[in-house]
This record gives C-alpha cells, structure tokens and sequence, in this order.
C-alpha cells in the first residue's frame, strides 16, 4: 500500500508539473515535447490503477500516434515567427483566473466523489478478455459507431489535407 | 494518508483539464490549442478509468469508455491538423487570430 502512494505521488507529480509546462513554454516544439512526457506519466497512471490494456493502447495510440501527427504539424508549419507568439498579460489574467476557480470548484467536487472510496476493491480489473467479449456484446453499437467514425474522420482529413491545384498552374 | 483513494485521481484529472483549458485560452498557435484539447481529454480519461478501479459495477464500462475517448481523440487530432494544415496553405499563418474571416 505504502508503495502505491509513493508511486502515485512521484508519476503524478511528473505528470502535474509536465502539464505545467505544456501551458507555460513559449516554445511550441517545447510544448511538443512535454506533451509526450504528461501522456507518457497518464498511461503509466492506468498502470498503477491495473488497467494494462488501457496503458498500452494510451502508449501505443497517443505516444505512438498522436504525438507524432502532432510534431508533424509543428515542423510543418515551423517557421520561426509562429514558434513563439507572444501572449498580452490581461489574457493571461482572465484565463488564469477562470482556470483557478474551475479548479478549486473540481477539487471540492472531488473531495465529495471521493468520499469513502478509500481503498479498491480486492478483485483485479477486467483484462482483455472481459474487455473485448464486452466490445462484440454489450458495447457493439458504441463499437460499431467509433469505428465507423474512424473511417470517415481519415478519409476526411486526407480529403482536406490534399494538395491543391495552385492559381499559378503546377500543382502545389 | 497511508491509503490511496479516489480523490488523488480525481484532484489530478482536475488539475490536468485546467492546464489544458489555461492552454486553449492562452495559446495564438493552432497546434498549441490542439494540444490543449489532448490535456482535456487525458483528464476526463483518468476520471475514467480511476472510477473503474474504485468502483466495482463500473469496472468494465469505465475502461469501454476510455478506449473509446482514445480513438476519439486520435480522429480529432487527425482532422483538426488537417484544417491547421489547410488553413496554413491558404494564409501562411498558423496564428488563429488572424482567422477572422467570418467575423462581423
């Protein structure tokens, strides 16, 4: 038990303070880069939680795919105006302010949810097994729906993302 | 505190969907808002899945949902930087204060 809380303690930290600095670099490529670490420290979070097949699938989805799609639109469109947009201090103020006081508003709604779940329960978390027999059962429509969705969310990006006929003539 | 609860994970999904909305408010360059918008999703994520650990009916669902939200946030990330790229054609900027077109 005593290793949980020091586990959780030290990967939350990682995680809040990454977090952190996605918000607070001016450097986009920066911000690229602590992404990757606070997705990094969320999946080894479900690890701790016991929830393996979700850690992986956060690694190899988001770390793996998302991340890189991501880093590929940075260096795309990386020209050294864009890397760092400056921010007026006022903007910084209304947003930080709304930010703080969402915050202090979820925490005390955690406090409540929290109330008397203080220990997990004995059993283990359902592996892949329980998983995948309740994706082609109980959850085939939601299934159904994101993978239809998936199909059409890459067709149409690919569809937006062409290269287009340029007014000058040769494509671009 | 000698026994982990639900609240740490609850106070840390708290705290990871501030930064991302501190990051979507803040941010001019579109990929930066986009990248607030994966902090988002990654905390309403470890709701998820930390009430599937702590509470036993939803176990299963919690995890279901969370895998879904991953897909989800893979498709979104997909098209919103093929917009982000398209927009970059068409106006060399990826600064969204300059994407005022349909203003008033």
């Amino acid at each position: 038990m005593i290793l949980d809380v020091v586990l959780f303690t030290a990967i939350a930290s990682a995680t809040a303070l990454s977090a952190l600095m996605v918000v607070f670099s001016r450097n986009i490529v920066r911000c690229a880069l602590w992404l990757l670490f606070t997705l990094i420290g969320v999946s080894l979070l479900y690890f701790l939680l016991g929830a393996e097949f979700v850690g992986a699938t956060q690694l190899i989805v988001y770390v793996g795919g998302t991340m890189v799609l991501v880093v590929f639109g940075v260096m795309l469109t990386a020209q050294q105006q864009f890397l760092k947009i400056r921010i007026r201090p006022q903007e910084w103020m209304v947003a930080s302010v709304l930010a703080g006081s969402l915050f202090v508003l979820l925490v005390t709604t955690s406090f409540h949810l929290g109330e008397g779940k203080t220990s997990p329960p004995t059993e283990p978390m359902p592996g892949t097994g329980p998983l995948g027999v309740g994706f082609l059962t109980k959850y085939l429509l939601p299934f159904e729906i994101i993978s239809v969705h998936l199909l059409v969310v890459l067709i149409g990006a690919a569809y937006l993302a062409r290269a287009k006929r340029r007014p000058g003539g040769n494509r671009g | 505190m000698a026994e982990l609860g639900l609240t740490p994970y609850l106070c840390l999904g708290a705290f990871l969907f501030c930064c991302g909305l501190l990051c979507i408010a803040t941010k001019r360059n579109a990929i930066g808002i986009l990248m607030g918008v994966e902090l988002v999703l990654n905390a309403a994520n470890v709701n998820f899945v930390a009430c599937a650990r702590y509470v036993p009916q939803f176990a299963l669902e919690g995890q279901v949902f969370a895998l879904l939200v991953i897909v989800l946030a893979a498709g979104e990330a997909a098209v919103a930087l093929a917009i982000i790229l398209n927009f970059y054609n068409n106006h060399s900027t990826v600064d969204v204060d300059k994407a005022d077109e349909l203003k008033g």
